[in-house]
């Protein structure tokens, strides 16, 4: 089985793939780091990670021929896995507002907008841990954590969902602010797995075992 | 809600832990990797290394040091100490950190933080800020550990940094620092109140009141030390009891 993390220069993807080899482990996943659209379209699982701006990063995407592509057939047409991290999450949208307006994927419905905390005093980004509301605790992704576990979050763009029932988890910043959402073989989360020691380390392995 | 951050700082030379430790159960107490490794089962929000290696040839033994690093540890890392130029930023994010932090550099070209910020990314671009107060509630960058004097306003410079771009600013007090008298609570307020991304208090803990004196009055966000966590005065889990004690949110869970 073969997990296919984007490479398409994202500033996490070393370690995205270092966590992710270290939660494979235990589920004997080959965890490659993969521009090559053949390799993408194979894989069983797909990982989309990204930090920075939306549409730097939708510009990176689109630089590497056929990923996009590639990414569809794997994750649309056949279904498999996907996970989405931070800015890689944020590119399941609809559309983006940082710089400007861009089209993002649209696989999950929504707009990413700049986070307007309804108190003054919370920093932009919000940088830090900030404890999960599961939403949906039944949720395979979830497997073995509770509403109160942590995540380590970098952002100052979050996304609103179009549909109330995409959302898996969100966490309070001002506001409520998604953390994870998802719908069918999708998931997305809006904090770093890689970086949010045993409870991230819990939640990639909940992603390799998932049977959607 | 979000958790105030406890974010330990190892100094690192040629490769090797430089402030001495007293952990008995370390095989090499002098290997960073080794007490990254302690303080992420200890709990510690973020992770900071400060190469404080002098000459550039001993640069590499710290991207080996980072990069094994951040095999073990899936915790925030960022790594500071001779950054100038976009290739030191690049070899340390590939190498794996998470933040990279510029200071000098950072004084000398302004405009090198805007740069790195939109080629990197604003989460990833920390600016530290050394400053002394040099009269009562005026406060001036320093370089060079403290003895070069700029003539730079430190909260004029603090908003300038926002303003390009850095996603972070780690702000030290250099009349402080090694002191055990507390974080200048002014300086760090003054620079807090100012700009709009987070502010890491940091120079001069030597007391656990210290940690939450620097959120509750410094208006920080996070709170860095060195000495105290080194040298087993006190430890990560009852640094945030402290904290927790005193009425500020942090995470317990490890």
């Amino acid at each position: 089985m073969t997990v296919a993390v984007i490479d398409y220069g994202a500033g996490n993807l070393r370690s995205a793939a270092k966590a992710l080899a270290f939660a494979a482990r235990t589920t004997g996943e080959d965890v490659i780091v993969t521009a090559d659209p053949h390799a993408i379209a194979r894989a069983d699982r797909v990982v989309l990670p990204g930090v920075g701006a939306f549409a730097e990063c939708k510009r990176g995407l689109e630089a590497v021929p056929g990923v996009v592509a590639a990414m569809s057939e794997a994750v649309i047409v056949k279904g498999r896995p996907f996970l989405g991290i931070c800015v890689g999450m944020q590119l399941m949208a609809t559309v983006g507002v940082e710089y400007g307006e861009h089209p993002g994927l649209d696989w999950i419905k929504g707009r990413v907008v700049k986070l307007t905390p309804n108190d003054p005093t919370l920093k932009i980004p919000q940088m830090g841990w900030n404890d999960l509301n599961l939403r949906r605790p039944d949720h395979p992704i979830f497997a073995g954590l509770k509403s109160g576990a942590h995540g380590y979050f970098v952002h100052s763009y979050h996304y609103l969902l179009d549909r109330a029932e995409d959302l898996l988890a969100d966490v309070d910043y001002g506001g409520p602010v998604a953390a994870a959402i998802g719908r069918d073989n999708l998931v997305g989360l809006q904090f770093h797995p890689e970086k949010s020691q045993a409870v991230g380390l819990a939640l990639l392995g909940n992603f390799l075992r998932w049977k959607p | 809600m979000l958790k105030m951050r406890v974010i330990p700082c190892l100094d690192v030379k040629d490769g090797r832990v430089v402030k001495g430790v007293n952990f008995v159960n370390l095989v090499d107490a002098g290997d960073p990797v080794e007490q990254a490794k302690l303080y992420d089962a200890a709990g510690a929000d973020e992770l900071t290394f400060l190469d404080i290696t002098a000459s550039h040839e001993n640069r590499d033994t710290l991207y080996d040091v980072v990069s094994k690093t951040a095999e073990a540890c899936f915790m925030p890392l960022t790594v500071g100490g001779g950054v100038r130029k976009s290739e030191d930023i690049r070899k340390l994010l590939l190498a794996g950190a998470d933040k990279v932090s510029i200071n000098t550099a950072a004084v000398n070209d302004p405009d090198f933080v805007k740069q790195a910020a939109q080629k990197f990314g604003d989460q990833c671009i920390v600016v530290s800020i050394d400053a002394k107060e040099t009269s009562p509630g005026k406060f001036e960058i320093f370089t060079h550990g403290g003895r070069n004097p700029t003539g730079i306003d430190a909260v004029a410079f603090a908003r300038r940094m926002a303003e390009n771009g850095a996603g972070e600013l780690l702000v030290t007090s250099m009349d402080r620092d090694g002191t055990k008298a507390g974080y200048n609570l002014a300086l760090t307020r003054a620079i807090a109140d100012a700009v709009s991304v987070p502010v890491i208090a940091s120079g001069g803990v030597g007391s656990l009141d210290d940690l939450v004196a620097g959120i509750r009055e410094g208006h920080a966000t996070a709170v860095l030390a060195a000495s105290i966590f080194h040298f087993g005065t006190f430890t990560i889990g009852q640094a945030k009891e402290h904290m927790v004690k005193a009425g500020l949110a942090m995470r317990l869970e490890r």
